[in-house]
């Protein structure tokens, strides 16, 4: 259907490739780039929430009247105003814009004041009193277990309990009994956040006759556009959502948030433009970020280091909402079979419900916690087997071209060539294991997601679309859907097409990130824009180059192919001084064929499992990393330093060598955050004299995140191996260097000082406390020590593709006849 | 963006006529300085003055002059005391402390009277109104129990200035001005172990001055603990001063902690180390009786027990540089600069 037309592979290329200066760099650092927060529209008002100072209670009245005759209010709005719930995902429509008569977390929104300026505003909210009628709490996934009373949402699967997934690709417990070795560990990585630079701010402005535009710090505009329009239940041609550049994201951005709909509300009502710009603090509330995962993982391997089977169980504190949860849910599962080879796998995963700030996508998507799990057990795993960690790494890579245990297809790898690069930089041979004490390496590598194979919603249209429009002057104008949220977005765009024209990418406009005028692009999320924007990029401006191609051939009286757009140029391959210029090329293409404007789009092929829940997992291609870290800790303090790392990705073309490597080293930064310092932590009083239920310090200050003076030398190699299914064979690179920072760096401080801390964030009391334990003969370990008792259900049962399987469910009665037979 | 309450501004440009402006005005109006500490706390409404009197264009408050040994202006910004060769040369310690303090662009703000008169910290108290209204508040500000010790009478906030700690060790003094006069005292006497009464300063007295007295034979060094290499507050200051007789042996010594207390804590541990040399057991003996008296609490950053657990490390990192060790690689990894 949208397949990508066959279009002979390049061989050379002038833009793609070439390391050069991003199309939106010089706007950002001069200031000119216009964020959401930017935007000032004449008679705007400005809106401000009231959030809950409690994190569970039942809303018993509310009574605003001081607030509404405050001056200079416009508006006060609750959840009255707004009878219909949403939710990003179709299955868990279960958030209110203002809270309809429960709060689940403390700065969940019940209340807003619009008011002529946002000090008014804020003034305003102090005047508006709610009584409540406080609930008990559930703090962590365990409690949420252990109380299923009082229920924090009445949907779910039992209790306080969202979902329970249970998959099973070949017989484990077999697998599992005929190895060699049986590994089983517990290890649990502690929530964290985005933290992006710029917090979240929308504009909503009426046009008069009853359309609406919403300016937004969002990365998803047509998620948004379609979750909006059902939400103020409002015409979808009525509304126009524009994403403004924003200044992060890492998933922070991929929600419909309360806000957007607020506003929105609020300035149909008013008939004028409303403002909201969130606090650093709101936006901790927001969160939706990295959920905290239990973990359990039962490996079996051979003498030879060889993986035979493993069982994953998982278990998330998935916060008061549902968010992208079930997704969530889903991936802490869905790749771990991406990277080695495992014949086979069955994974059990729970998502709970607590009262805390609602969990979602993370950079890494549910992927992070799992990939901490296996890379710091395989070093185990070598250990005890007397392997070199990376050669045992080398000898169970992921095969090229095959299926996983899971039925995920994977095309091109370059996980070997990139553990080579990292162990050869880093001099691992000479110096694992064999640094002075307190100093070490560690290894981990990782894969992800070149893009999600299936969209949010259940359709079989494009995933990306993209236009082109080009005329007499020379210029031409890129649409797309895809939206700039610091990666590169536009740069890419903007390379594609000035590759195939032969142009500059200086030179070619761009219009992104607008439902109004581009054509759908489902977001930038799950590292799906090169991929899914390039292919759709890269077919529209074929079909434009085959008009101005085949215009110019006929004023140079040559046949076509023979014609090469290059440089601003059409000219004659074997005399490059016979041709045109490009505009002028295009005047005979519009004399020609009338107004330029051409399309292409993209969806990703049909995924082989066939089975229910085989719709997370598949992507059009997977990129590989292999990280080292170099450790140094103190073993009178637990002290953690970390002076270099080497990181080796696939990327399987740099379209921009620059930002790939901005994109590897930010994923660096994020990873070692997350490894030593970051969490979304929450505090309790004491419960006899308090129920307080608070984010532990909801600030830029102390929430711990790098400084550049903690970042350690990088050295960063990409490798390049063109993947077939993706344009001009250029992976993602976004997300996936960042999965084996953690791993990499436990397993440093264990090359260092000999003690495992089977958890994130790897803090010095933490070290210090193994070390101790260490001393006093006891295991050397800080980790979770138990793991619940989880009512997971019976897996789906799916056949191995080498073991007959078709992808779809096997019931268990024709497992039973297979077995007989 | 958080906001502050309304306020009354003056801008005097004499000592003498903010000192005039302040008995005038009462207790209800605050001075500021840089602002860096006092403005976060206003938009969290921990103050809420109705007067800010600046000292900015005072200029008399950012004089270096000689004396006996050096007198620094209170208005100096912490990057011009940082820039001061004579703070460099003669009074390390304080070189160390200051240059650690936040991030660049604070320190050009921040002035050195400002980190004197530094509120306490606490992470139950720094945090915006709405927050601290879903615990219901705290003795500090708006309500009447301490959740970090809720049998304790008294507010447990941690004295968290930088330049306190090594100023106390190189025995500074401040001078203290109000319209009725003014006085001097020993930094160390100016502190109170209170987290709501850290300060014996009268509202309607301004610090104008920090006298270091001569540092012939001195040698002193600060090691600040904190989670990152920049903008983090401390959760542990070694500062440490000593004077030593030409054969290496120590004549005095002055050991002070920051962020162990509600004050800069002026320890005896230094008394242990006269008439002997520094040596290992010396420094291990000093280390355990600093890490004695240090009282980490539960509200800043990291964990309460491993704060006190790294005390004595760090005065070994401290008085083991003094001895003359290299301490720049042990350094490097914990400040992650080079001082
Ligand atoms: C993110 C961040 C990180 C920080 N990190 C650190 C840190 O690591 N270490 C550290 O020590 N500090 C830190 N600070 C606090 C602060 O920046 C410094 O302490 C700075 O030196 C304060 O000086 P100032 O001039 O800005 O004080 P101001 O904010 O102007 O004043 C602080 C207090 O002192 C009073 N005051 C000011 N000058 C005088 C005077 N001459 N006489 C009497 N009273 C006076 C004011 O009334 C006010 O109560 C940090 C602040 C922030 C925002
Ligand atoms: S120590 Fe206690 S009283 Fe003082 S600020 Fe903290 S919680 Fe409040």
């Amino acid at each position: 259907m949208n397949a990508p037309e066959k279009v002979k592979p390049r061989t050379r290329f002038d833009t793609v490739g070439k390391p050069r200066r991003r199309v939106d760099g010089r706007a950002k650092v001069t200031g000119l780039t216009r964020f959401a927060d930017d935007l000032v529209l004449p008679r705007m008002v400005h809106c401000k929430l009231l959030r809950s100072p409690h994190p569970h209670a039942v809303i018993e009245a509310i009574d605003f009247s001081r607030a509404k005759d405050f001056p200079g209010v416009h508006l006060v709005l609750t959840g009255k105003d707004f009878p219909v719930s949403f939710g990003i995902l179709p299955v868990t429509q279960d958030e209110y814009p203002l809270a309809n008569e429960r709060v689940r977390y403390v700065g969940d929104p019940v209340a807003a004041v619009v008011a002529k300026d946002e000090q008014t505003a804020d003034a305003a909210l102090g005047l508006i009193e709610v009584k409540y009628r406080i609930l008990n709490t559930v703090s962590s996934a365990e409690e949420a277990l252990a109380n299923p009373e009082p229920r924090i949402h009445d949907y779910g699967e039992q209790g306080n309990i969202h979902r329970l997934q249970a998959f099973e690709f070949g017989d484990v417990d077999e697998a599992l009994a005929k190895s060699d070795h049986v590994f089983e560990d517990l290890f649990f990585f502690e929530g964290n956040t985005h933290l992006p630079l710029e917090q979240h701010a929308s504009v909503a402005a009426p046009d008069g006759e009853g359309k609406l535009t919403l300016w937004s710090s969002t990365q998803v505009p047509h998620y948004i556009h379609r979750a909006l329009s059902r939400a103020l239940r409002m015409p979808a041609q009525h509304i126009r959502v524009i994403a403004c550049p924003n200044g992060g994201g890492f998933g922070g951005k991929c929600d419909l948030h309360n806000h957007e709909i607020v506003v929105s509300r609020a300035s149909l009502i008013l008939g004028r433009p409303v403002k909201i710009c969130l606090t650093r603090e709101e936006v901790f509330y927001m969160h939706r970020g990295r959920h905290p995962v239990l973990m359990k993982m039962r490996t079996g391997v051979t003498n030879e280091g060889k993986l035979t089977g493993m069982h994953l169980q998982t278990l998330l504190d998935g916060g008061g909402y549902g968010s992208y949860g079930v997704a969530s849910t889903f991936y802490t599962g869905a790749l771990q079979t991406v990277t080695y080879e495992l014949p086979r796998y069955k994974f059990d995963a729970c998502r709970t419900f607590t009262n805390k700030p609602a969990c979602g996508p993370k950079r890494g998507h549910g992927t992070p916690q799992p990939r901490f799990g296996q890379e710091v057990q395989l070093d185990k795993i070598a250990e005890k087997l007397g392997l070199d960690p990376a050669e045992m790494r080398l000898n169970m890579v992921a095969k090229p071209d095959s299926l996983t245990a899971n039925w995920l297809k994977i095309g091109s790898i370059g996980l070997e060539e990139c553990i080579r690069q990292v162990v050869d930089h880093s001099d691992w041979k000479k110096k694992r294991a064999q640094l002075p004490p307190g100093r070490g390496l560690g290894l981990a590598c990782g894969s992800y997601l070149c893009g999600a194979g299936l969209p949010i919603y259940w359709n079989k249209m494009p995933q990306s679309g993209v236009q082109i429009l080009a005329d007499r002057s020379g210029q031409v104008t890129v649409f797309c859907g895809a939206t700039e949220i610091g990666q590169g977005s536009d740069d890419m765009l903007a390379a594609f097409v000035a590759e195939v024209l032969g142009i500059d990418a200086f030179d070619v406009r761009l219009v992104t990130g607008d439902t109004g005028l581009t054509p759908v692009d489902l977001g930038s999320y799950s590292s799906r824009v090169t991929v899914m924007m390039g292919h759709a990029a890269i077919q529209a401006a074929e079909r434009m180059r085959e008009m101005i191609v085949d215009a110019a051939s006929m004023e140079l009286e040559v046949s076509p192919e023979r014609l090469v757009m290059a440089q601003g140029r059409v000219f004659l391959s074997e005399d490059p001084s016979k041709g045109m210029t490009f505009a002028e090329a295009v005047v005979y293409a519009e004399t020609k064929y009338g107004t330029l404007g051409t399309v292409g789009s993209y969806a990703p092929p049909r995924a082989p499992g066939r089975f229910k829940g085989a719709g997370v997992g598949p992507s059009p291609a997977y990129s590989y990393t292999a990280v080292v870290v170099e450790a140094e800790v103190d073993q009178n303090t637990g002290w953690i330093h970390v002076p270099r790392i080497w990181v080796a990705h696939d990327i399987g073309r740099a379209v921009n060598p620059v930002l790939a490597r901005g994109q590897v080293e930010g994923s660096i930064y994020m990873g070692l955050g997350e490894a030593l310092m970051e969490e979304q932590v929450f505090r309790r009083l004491p419960p006899k004299m308090s129920h307080a239920l608070v984010h532990k310090f909801p600030s830029l200050l102390e929430y711990k995140s790098l400084t550049s003076l903690d970042m350690p030398e990088v050295f960063t190699y990409l490798v390049e191996d063109p993947d077939p299914n993706c344009p001009f064979g250029a992976k993602e690179v976004g997300q996936g260097p960042l999965l084996p920072v953690m791993p990499a760096v436990a397993n440093a401080v264990y090359d260092a000082v000999g003690v495992r801390i089977d958890e994130v964030p790897i803090t010095p009391d933490k070290v210090l406390r193994a070390l101790e334990r260490k001393a006093k003969g006891e295991t050397p370990r800080v980790g979770p020590d138990h793991f619940p008792k989880v009512p997971y259900p019976t897996p789906i049962y799916v056949t191995t593709p080498w073991e007959g399987g078709d992808g779809n469910e096997t019931k268990p009665a024709d497992r039973k006849q297979a077995v007989a037979s | 963006m958080m906001r502050l309450p309304w306020f009354g501004f003056h801008a005097p440009r004499t000592v003498a006529e903010a000192a005039k402006i302040l008995a005038g005005e009462g207790p209800q109006a605050m001075l500021i300085a840089g602002g860096t500490d006092l403005v976060p706390n206003m938009k969290r409404r921990h103050q809420s003055p109705q007067t800010l009197v600046s000292l900015r264009r005072v200029d008399e408050l950012k004089k270096i002059t000689n004396g006996s040994g050096l007198k620094l202006g209170a208005g100096l910004s912490l990057t011009e005391v940082i820039h001061s060769d004579k703070v460099r040369a003669g009074y390390t310690g304080l070189y160390q402390a200051a240059a650690q303090v936040a991030t660049v662009h604070l320190r050009n703000m921040g002035t050195l009277g400002g980190n004197l008169c530094l509120d306490t910290r606490c992470t139950y108290l720094n945090q915006n109104y709405e927050w601290r209204k879903a615990i219901d508040f705290c003795m500090k500000k708006d309500g009447d129990i301490c959740w970090v010790a809720t049998a304790s009478k008294r507010c447990l906030a941690v004295s968290s200035t930088d330049t306190a700690p090594a100023l106390i060790s190189l025995g500074a003094k401040v001078k203290l001005v109000s319209s009725q006069g003014e006085r001097e005292v020993l930094l160390a006497d100016l502190y109170a172990n209170d987290g709501i009464d850290y300060i014996v300063r009268r509202p309607d007295e301004i610090l104008t001055e920090v006298s270091l007295p001569d540092t012939a034979g001195w040698k002193s060094t600060y090691w600040k603990l904190r989670r990152r290499g920049a903008f983090d507050f401390p959760v542990l200051g070694v500062a440490a001063a000593i004077k030593f007789a030409p054969d290496g042996t120590v004549e005095a010594a002055r050991i002070a902690l920051g962020a162990v207390s509600s004050r800069p804590l002026a320890t005896k541990a230094g008394d242990s180390l006269i008439g002997k040399k520094l040596t290992d057991e010396a420094i291990a003996e000093a280390g355990g009786k600093a890490q004695n008296v240090a009282k980490p609490m539960d509200n800043t950053d990291l964990d309460i027990y491993w704060r006190k657990d790294v005390v004595s490390s760090f005065v070994g990192y401290a008085l083991r540089e003094l001895r003359g060790d290299d301490m720049r690689d042990t350094r490097m990894r914990i400040s992650r600069q080079a001082l």
